[in-house]
């Protein structure tokens, strides 16, 4: 990336909340972790007394889990239920609404001059995971990439302020590292966290991704990183990534699933899918979406509602006379296929960043890494 | 794998929305058939002409009731006037079989891949149409027929259900007139008194007078008759590059953003939905893809 | 003479064919020519010929008790019409009627199917070709029956 001077520095954990009050004063509307409902989720914050302080996750297939841990650490959670994709690319979204007129119909296109639309507060993102960057660099292609683009997610996207943290722990469905997505966070981010707690001592050591970056942390008292604590940032990277419990060999993946798209296991693992499509809605790269006429009662208003969807249900490919994919396995074949294969020919990138949410929020537990082992060891 | 800065530092352009329609007014309604009908729109607002490339198709609006992707089938050299010819088929199209002169329809567009029809100079070109399919060839018919002398052969072969379903049944009277096209229809069933042919539009192929080794083939119609269209094609002599097919997928978006579209690796709005048959050859058979 | 076995003698349904079972089948065929409007056959007769069509347009049709009669398939030039004569009970399933003047040649099947039993090389010669027939029929009408621009294919 251009414009980048990588330096490492480090503040105490008390800087965090001047932190969180620099970018409220430069006008950005803070998006970070809290509790609610049994979960980490994400959400505008104050201060850093709503984050998930001493708590932490556990994840397996089908299962999610909040621990409290009895110490201090803000960011040893790793990845929740929801993604930062829905304040980029909200669930739901109003297009435009149209009125009806006793001439007509009028559209917002009606008028020479078109509506302008008020620029909303900047999001500064605090404690994105370096999967999630990586997928929302991957939507970044998607919805900016090709020859239109995504007004909203445009708009949305622009000016955001973005703070990674990289894992001291590996999540039990994690498989970044096999992705080479994590979990260190390499680009795509201001500023780079990684929190250390030695003894009494709770510090953030801090990497400076872009100039912006290093300016938002003059407000900060900072000091310049030392050997130990490059060494320290260096080992837990290393710890994490011994940690991770999964992988995905993604070697040749593009044509073994093409060459493979009738192979048995398609099969079987459908007669597990419940076509919930809780996979497509947790991942946060899944982009696709359908639009909802609305009415008001007295048929004088017209919205029309962009909203989240997912290749799981029968009406996402209905065309008149029935659904091209009508069977579960067609469906579940699409996910995998898409995430792992078409999306390379799609976006030069894979659709997947190995952030587990999939397997976690699975009800039958159902494993993309396991499902690709079963397919690349026994190819028909 | 960081975004590239170049996306990012573009500037946003608030004032463009690709997902809001252009308010049109219909003009002109036809009924070409009992349930197939052909609407003329004139654009109303900022915009004077609407241009497109035959082939090309348009989101229809619906007030309140939903948004269709449907193919354009005017003449591309008369961009004043905006045509479509729909079948009511189901929710959207039967709301608009109901619209009448006067009223206003939200489209956006062009999208999708014009047939190529450059690609065709000093080549016979086919044409095979099955059904509806027929509407979304016309623009291209419409240039052949227009720049005549640039092409060798021109030939529309054109299969749909009884008689009664032939649409355009003046224009292609006219066409048939003329010394330098080949007209052939042929229906799946008739009653007595229907003159012309009775079978699938396939066994017109290995008779219809044009050269297979110079040769391009624009096909649309269902999958199906398409599948089989190009494998006669293919047996007469047709080279697979030569031929190329229009594609139907559900649309939400049309412009790559809603996912809904895909087939196999390719998104039918944007990639198509006219394709060349041998990229998509294998995808063809594939069951559910 | 001459003129019909080389106009046999050019169609792909008869090449391949050696030379003695090819006399035997131009031995076989006459000249036919039917005015517009004209039955060739009808559903039920005796179907003791099949045709090959040189010029016109034969349709063939069905009766229905409240429709009328319903074109299934037109034939024109080139095309083999027939081969009931070729399948007990010989008798034809199709009215077969010239739309507009046409030219074909009438082969003897009776003649021939008495040969065939006597000869099956000869017998598996014209079956294989006739299978061919059949084959490409079978898959149009399977198309036709699919409906595939009706509503729901
Ligand atoms: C590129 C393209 C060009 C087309 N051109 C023509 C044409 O020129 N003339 C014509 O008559 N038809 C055309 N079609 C088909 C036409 O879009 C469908 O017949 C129409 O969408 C059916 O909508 P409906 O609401 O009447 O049907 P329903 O069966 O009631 O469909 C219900 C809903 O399903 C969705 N849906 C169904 N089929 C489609 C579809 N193919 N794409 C997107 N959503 C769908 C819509 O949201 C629709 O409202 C074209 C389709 C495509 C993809
Ligand atoms: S497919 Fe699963 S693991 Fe991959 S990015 Fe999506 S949710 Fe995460
Ligand atoms: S996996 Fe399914 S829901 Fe997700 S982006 Fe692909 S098609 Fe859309
Ligand atoms: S119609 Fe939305 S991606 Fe093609």
């Amino acid at each position: 990336m251009v414009g980048i001077h990588l330096k490492t520095l480090i503040f105490e954990r008390s800087e965090l909340d001047h932190l969180v009050e620099t970018l409220k004063r430069r006008d950005y509307k803070v998006i970070g972790p809290l509790l609610r409902g049994g979960a980490i989720v994400y959400d505008e914050i104050t201060n850093t007394s709503s984050l998930p302080i001493g708590w932490t996750d556990e994840r397996s297939n089908g299962k999610y889990r909040l621990k409290n841990r009895d110490d201090a650490v803000v960011f040893d959670w790793t990845v929740g239920p929801q993604s930062w994709k829905r304040f980029l690319f909200p669930p739901i979204q109003k297009i435009f609404a149209t009125h009806k007129r006793p001439k007509g119909i009028d559209l917002p296109n009606t008028k020479k001059q078109p509506v302008q639309e008020t620029v909303p507060a900047k999001y500064a993102f605090l404690g994105v995971r370096p999967c999630d960057l990586h997928a929302i660099a991957v939507q970044d292609k998607v919805f900016l990439g090709g020859p239109y683009r995504d007004p909203v997610y445009e708009r949305k996207r622009s000016g955001n302020f973005i703070i990674a943290v990289n894992c001291r722990q590996a999540g039990g469905t994690c498989f970044c590292a096999s992705m080479g997505t994590g979990p260190k966070a390499t680009s795509g981010f201001d500023i780079a966290l990684t929190e250390v707690l030695e003894g009494k001592r709770h510090y953030f050591i801090v990497e400076v991704g872009t100039e912006l970056g290093g300016e938002v942390l003059k407000s900060l008292k900072c000091l310049k990183a030392t050997d130990e604590n490059l060494a320290a940032l260096k080992e837990i990277c290393e710890k994490t990534t011994q940690q991770m419990g999964r992988s995905l060999d993604t070697t040749n993946l593009k044509s073994i699933l093409y060459q493979n798209s009738e192979h048995p296991r398609w099969e079987s693992t459908a007669s597990r899918c419940l076509t919930c499509a809780n996979c497509t809605m947790v991942c946060p790269t899944c982009f696709c979406a359908t639009i909802e006429d609305v009415t008001d009662l007295s048929g004088k208003q017209a919205e029309r509602m962009r909203k989240w969807d997912s290749c799981f249900t029968l009406d996402f490919s209905y065309i008149h006379g029935g659904s091209v994919r009508a069977s579960t396995k067609a469906r579940y074949r699409q996910w995998v296929t898409h995430k792992l294969a078409s999306w390379v020919d799609q976006f030069g990138t894979l659709g997947c960043v190995g952030c587990g949410r999939c397997i976690t929020w699975c009800p039958v537990g159902i494993d993309i890494t396991e499902e690709v082992r079963t397919i690349r060891e026994n190819q028909s | 794998m960081a975004t590239d800065p170049e996306l990012l530092s573009l500037k946003v352009d608030y004032k463009w929305n690709p997902m809001l329609p252009w308010p049109f007014q219909i003009r002109r309604v036809k009924h070409e058939t009992e349930d197939t009908f052909t609407i003329e729109l004139q654009p109303l607002g900022a915009l004077e002409e609407f241009a497109y490339q035959p082939g090309q198709f348009n989101m229809l609006y619906v007030y309140g009731v939903g948004e269709i992707p449907i193919s354009i089938s005017g003449d591309p050299a008369n961009p004043r006037v905006l045509v479509h010819t729909t079948r009511a088929v189901g929710t959207v199209t039967k709301a608009m079989d109901k619209m009448k002169r006067g009223d206003i329809l939200g489209i956006r567009g062009p999208y999708g891949t014009p047939w190529p029809i450059d690609q065709a100079n000093g080549s016979d070109v086919v044409f095979v149409a099955g059904g509806i399919g027929l509407a979304p060839l016309r623009p291209a018919l419409y240039e052949v027929v227009a720049h005549r002398e640039l092409y060798g052969k021109v030939v529309l072969l054109y299969g749909t259900r009884t008689p009664l379903d032939v649409l355009f049944r003046q224009e292609l009277e006219n066409w048939r007139a003329r010394f330098d096209l080949e007209i052939y229809v042929t229906v799946d069933r008739a009653m007595t008194g229907w003159r012309g042919n009775v079978g699938v539009v396939t066994n017109l192929i290995p008779r219809a007078p044009f050269d297979p080794r110079n040769t391009m083939a624009f096909v649309c119609g269902p999958e199906i008759m398409m599948r089989f269209t190009a494998m006669e094609l293919h047996k007469r002599g047709v080279d697979n590059e030569h031929i190329f097919v229009s594609m139907e997928r559900n649309m939400k978006c049309a412009i790559g953003l809603c996912g809904h579209c895909q087939f196999g690796s390719v998104f039918v709005c944007k990639d198509g939905p006219v394709f060349r048959y041998s990229e998509i050859k294998e995808m063809l058979v594939k069951w559910e893809i | 003479m001459e003129d019909l076995k080389n106009i046999l003698a050019e169609h792909p349904f008869f090449s391949g064919l050696n030379e003695e079972y090819f006399a035997l089948i131009v031995g076989c065929a006459s000249n036919m020519r039917i005015d517009a409007g004209k039955i060739i056959h009808r559903e039920g007769e005796e179907a003791n010929h099949f045709y090959l069509i040189r010029s016109g347009k034969v349709t063939l049709q069905m009766m229905t008790p409240n429709k009328g009669p319903l074109i299934i398939e037109t034939l024109t030039e080139g095309d083999i019409l027939g081969w009931s004569w070729l399948v007990p009970p010989y008798t034809w399933h199709f009215d077969a009627k010239a739309l507009d003047l046409t030219r074909m040649i009438a082969l003897d099947g009776k003649c021939l199917r008495t040969k065939c039993e006597n000869d099956h090389h000869l017998g598996y010669e014209l079956l294989k070709r006739f299978a061919d027939i059949m084959m490409k029929r079978l898959e149009s009408t399977r198309l036709q029956l699919m409906d595939i621009y009706g509503d729901r294919p």
